[in-house]
């Protein structure tokens, strides 16, 4: 029984770098930025200085992750602060709530 | 000279204002404006920085009842507030935000009543204030073409005025009745008008969120216990059906800051079946005309309001507006109460919703020290985003700065929306005999640029 309780993948932390570097191509694309998806430092901030992204690039990202992985973004989530503080930390937060 | 009164609520226990659905009344209202007048310091400009909707209605009621002057700027980068403060020496910064970043002096509005020696002096009987209609209400900001921002001085009367008319093309909707959510900020011009002076003046309630993402707009909307009105921008309209977001019964939508296609104009009808009316409008002229996007493609002016074409030019007068303005798009009237619009002056960009022009733009770019030489322009060859948005690029002679440097100088200079995507460096502008940049040399350039760096092109 123990079994079932694991989680599905076998190797979470190749898949997580896999959906770090998938969302940092769709927010290249989506937001036409003038760099390359593996340009983008996993560990810096997405808002202000770091990207350089304004409210309009966060609008559209969570377009981007509504239509990709079916998750509605919310700006009185109290994770907030923490999602967007880094494309790592945002790729973990779609991680745990995609729904597909 | 007549007077207005502050607010139509002539009820103490009418609503005024809704936080997270639940209710502030008019006598509360007018407890916190008088709580509030009183402590505000001698300076007579504010510059109102409140997020909270229901504190900037607060605050600008307080700067009326004591005869201050808001300040409205459309942006507030250092570069914009460094203006301001030459402008009005004696300006003060009301904000609802104990870590507020404005530079300037600083009135928290939030602090508790209870904790104010002056609020007793808030009158115990219900009475409305009125206020004159020839005082000076507020300085709204363009961007002009010389760097420093442009003022224009907006008198309570007209103001009034404006948004009586706005009033009567929301029919058949009482507004008294509906609650009126904005997903635009208090500070621009069209927020200012449609999401806090229209419920003030209509006797509708303002709601104190700014919701954001489409989920937060279905959310603050769900809260409301009343006939519901969404003042919007063609931005977060396209967000709500890119996202097929569900939202709750709403009698109204109104949208404006930048045209609106008509095709989207009719699947938000039938989507959240609802009407959609669009509102013309600039800071210069207020708000003006109306259409119903989805069925008609000419503007019906506002009662009074006429134009008058003369050399090309537009000129708006009449009604609510204060003086002749000549309007820097291209309308063309049908008749004494309509018109067509053909879009706008080259110059001007509206990225979001946001206005400027590529003058005011390069004025900036070229003010960077080590920036040689620099220009703006409109690209037409990239994609528009899924809300929508199609971003500015530009070209700098710059031998000694890095793309980055720059733009981070721009940060400070220029709001965000209009930072360059991208930002080419170049050896020298494509400039023409008599030193203009002709759109087609700026374009070709680009292409060049871009088989050289394609990374940036994404």
């Amino acid at each position: 029984m123990s079994e079932h309780a694991l989680p599905t993948q076998t190797t979470p932390h190749i898949d997580a770098l896999a959906l770090e570097r998938e969302i940092a191509q769709l927010i290249v694309k989506g937001l036409n930025l003038p760099m390359q998806p593996e340009d983008i430092d996993p560990e810096a901030a997405l808002y202000g200085e770091g990207l350089g992204l304004d409210s309009i690039d966060i609008l559209e990202i969570a377009l981007i992750v509504s239509k990709q992985y079916g998750i509605q973004l919310r700006a009185d989530n109290q994770e907030n602060a923490r999602i967007f503080t880094s494309l790592r930390n945002f790729a973990q937060y779609v991680a745990e709530q995609r729904i597909k | 000279m007549s007077a207005l009164p502050l607010i139509a609520h002539d009820q103490p226990t009418a609503v005024v204002a809704y936080r997270r659905g639940r209710p502030i009344s008019a006598a509360q209202f007018l407890h916190d404006v008088h709580a509030l007048a009183w402590r505000l310091p001698t300076g007579a400009h504010v510059l109102n920085f409140c997020d909270d909707r229901y504190w900037f209605a607060v605050g600008l009621a307080a700067s009326l009842v004591s005869g201050k002057c808001s300040i409205l700027p459309s942006t507030h980068t250092p570069e914009v507030i460094r203006h301001l403060r030459a402008f009005a020496p004696d300006v003060f910064c009301l904000s609802d935000d104990p870590q507020c970043p404005i530079e300037l002096p600083q009135v928290l509005c939030t602090q508790p009543a209870a904790a104010l020696n002056g609020s007793s002096r808030a009158p115990v009987r219900f009475q409305v204030p009125q206020i004159d209609a020839g005082q000076l209400a507020a300085y709204v900001f363009t961007s002009g073409s010389s760097g420093t921002p442009v003022p224009h001085a907006k008198t309570w009367g007209r103001l009034v005025q404006c948004v009586r008319a706005e009033m009567t093309r929301l029919a058949p909707i009482d507004p008294a009745q509906c609650a009126i959510l904005g997903t635009v900020p208090a500070q621009h011009m069209y927020g200012f008008e449609s999401t806090v002076l229209l419920p003030l003046q209509s006797g509708a309630a303002l709601c104190a969120e700014r919701p954001f993402f489409p989920a937060d707009i279905a959310a603050a909307l769900r809260a409301l216990p009343r006939a519901r009105v969404l003042i919007s921008t063609p931005v977060h309209l396209r967000a709500l059906l890119t996202a097929e977001q569900a939202l709750p019964e709403l009698q109204l939508i109104v949208s404006a800051t930048a045209m609106l296609p008509a095709n989207l104009a009719r699947e938000v009808e039938s989507r959240y079946g609802a009407t959609l009316l669009e509102i013309y409008g600039s800071t210069e002229t207020g708000q003006m005309a109306s259409r119903r996007t989805a069925l008609e493609d000419q503007w019906w002016l506002w009662p009074g309001v006429q134009l008058t074409l003369s050399d090309g030019h537009c000129s708006v007068h009449g009604g609510h507006v204060e003086q002749p303005i000549t309007v820097a798009d291209v309308l063309e009237p049908t008749d004494a109460e309509h018109f067509v619009l053909h879009g706008r002056t080259a110059d001007l960009v509206n990225i979001a919703g946001k206005r400027s022009s590529l003058a005011y733009l390069n004025h900036q770019l070229n003010a960077i020290p080590g920036v040689v030489d620099g220009a703006f322009f409109v690209r037409d060859d990239s994609q528009a985003s899924l809300a929508g948005v199609t971003r500015l690029a530009a070209l700098a002679v710059a031998p000694r700065l890095d793309a980055a440097h720059i733009i981070k100088a721009l940060r400070a200079r220029i709001d965000a929306v209009f930072l360059p995507r991208p930002l080419l460096l170049v050896e020298h502008l494509p400039r023409n005999a008599t030193g203009k940049l002709p759109h087609h040399a700026l374009v070709a350039l680009t292409a060049q640029a871009a088989m050289q760096q394609p990374h940036l092109f994404a």
